[in-house]
């Protein structure tokens, strides 16, 4: 594309749809499956374990990951995609920190990712991240907080979330058996299950 | 000059007496300048030379502010001094960042205000941007970066950013260096030394509030008295947890003839 960084890789369709994001949503549904479950005093984020091939070394293969004290991130899509937004959501925790004087909130965070994520479907020459993400933390007051984010660039707060394969089975599996204000115990369970 | 004039040719052939003299003379009117081996470099640290010629700064001041047990109290005068000249005796040195955040002004009156009132704007974007109220150390962090990064330019700023949030009532004195510190009493400008005094000696952590306000009104008028670019009235403000009020407004005349009387008997 002679000089053409400068031109949206992003661009609507004649019926209104922004066909990058909606693939990169296509490579997050290939993902591995990972769930997040909020109860009363606790928030649960599961990955499921991929096999992994013999020579290699289970214990770098990492996919839920701290952002921040209090604040941990999971994701399900590209592996690459995943630890450069994370490097950057590190530095702008940090960031607030040094100019704040006091830790960021989940809200904070989960809005900050969108933020990105969403940039750069408006950019020249880039494409959008191809991953979903699934925030789990606690705030200053202790309450538990989970918040999901797409390659669209938005956010929702949720109480149970799954993404990645098999996402909308999970979904529907915690329609119908997540029960408010549990604890500890059963948030786990629900999430391993 | 007369040390660079160097010895011509005709001058080396003159052995009198006096031009033994001539000669001695001439060394001790060398201009120390031209021994000094260091160049004359402009001075690294300023980054606006020569900004004294051309503008004229409104200095002069006393503010002071503490925390007690009932809360924080502010208070000021309001004389503005333009070298001998008093420009205005009824400056308002508190301003009003939001319902309960406080800043003084001392130093360069333009540049206390301008900025203080750009730091209003930012604290309500915070505000809307993270849906609760921005802490007294975030608002004194955002003005003191901004000092910071106007270190040399010629900013005269020395303020305290006072005020109630979730941790409590607190106060962060910022200055144009770029300085943000964090103490339960300050006392800001050419009178603060005056103010001090009586303040150092009254202060305690559970006065009550009344003796707090008095406190810090004896405290800006014992300035006023002594320091020359410290007049006008004595403003008085309060903070607490629904925010700040202001209490009291009284010339610093009228403070010394009642503090006389008081004395009288």
């Amino acid at each position: 594309m002679a000089g053409g960084y400068d031109r949206a890789i992003t661009v609507f369709s004649p019926d209104g749809h922004l066909f990058q994001v909606e693939y990169a949503l296509e490579a997050v549904r290939k993902g591995t499956t990972t769930v997040g479950v909020r109860g009363k005093d606790s928030v649960v984020l599961a990955v499921e374990k991929r096999a992994t091939p013999k020579l290699q070394d289970p214990r770098t293969i990492r996919k839920i990951l701290t952002v921040d004290d209090g604040v941990a991130l999971a994701f399900a899509g590209l592996n690459a995609d995943a630890r450069v937004l994370v490097n950057k959501v590190r530095i702008e925790c940090q960031s607030y920190r040094l100019n704040v004087e006091d830790s960021p909130t989940v809200d904070y965070v989960a809005r900050f990712i969108a933020r990105t994520q969403q940039k750069y479907t408006h950019r020249g020459g880039v494409r959008p991240f191809g991953i979903s993400t699934l925030i789990g933390g606690y705030d200053n007051n202790g309450v538990p907080a989970l918040f999901q984010t797409d390659p669209s660039g938005t956010y929702y707060a949720w109480k149970a979330a799954a993404i990645g394969k098999n996402a909308k089975s999970v979904q529907d599996f915690f329609e119908k058996k997540y029960v408010e204000d549990m604890d500890d115990e059963g948030t786990l369970r629900l999430a391993l299950k | 000059a007369i040390g660079a004039r160097g010895c011509g040719m005709l001058d080396c052939l003159d052995y009198s007496v006096s031009r033994s003299e001539r000669e001695a003379q001439a060394h001790e009117a060398l201009p120390m300048e031209l021994l000094n081996p260091a160049p004359l470099l402009p001075n690294p640290h300023e980054r606006c030379p020569g900004m004294e010629q051309h503008i004229r700064m409104v200095h002069g001041t006393t503010t002071l502010a503490f925390k007690y047990q009932g809360g924080v109290v502010v208070a000021v005068d309001s004389r503005a001094s333009a070298g001998a000249y008093i420009a205005s005796q009824t400056v308002k040195k508190v301003i009003e960042i939001n319902p309960f955040l406080l800043g003084t002004m001392a130093g360069g009156a333009a540049d206390c205000s301008f900025w203080e009132r750009y730091l209003g704007m930012r604290c309500r974007m915070f505000e809307l941007n993270q849906k609760k109220r921005i802490s007294v150390g975030a608002a004194s962090k955002i003005l003191s970066n901004i000092t910071h990064s106007y270190k040399g330019y010629g900013l005269s700023m020395g303020t305290m950013i006072c005020g109630w949030d979730e941790t409590g009532p607190q106060i962060y004195y910022v200055d144009s260096d770029g300085d943000r510190l964090h103490h339960h009493l300050f006392s800001v400008g050419s009178g603060s030394t005056f103010a001090y005094g009586v303040l150092d000696t009254g202060y305690r952590y559970d006065l009550t509030k009344d003796e707090a306000l008095s406190l810090a009104q004896r405290s800006i008028f014992a300035a006023t008295y002594r320091d020359a670019y410290s007049g006008g009235t004595v403003r008085v403000y309060h903070i607490d947890e629904q925010g700040w009020k202001r209490i009291s407004e009284t010339d610093s005349m009228e403070l010394y003839y009642k503090f006389k009387d008081e004395k009288m008997q």
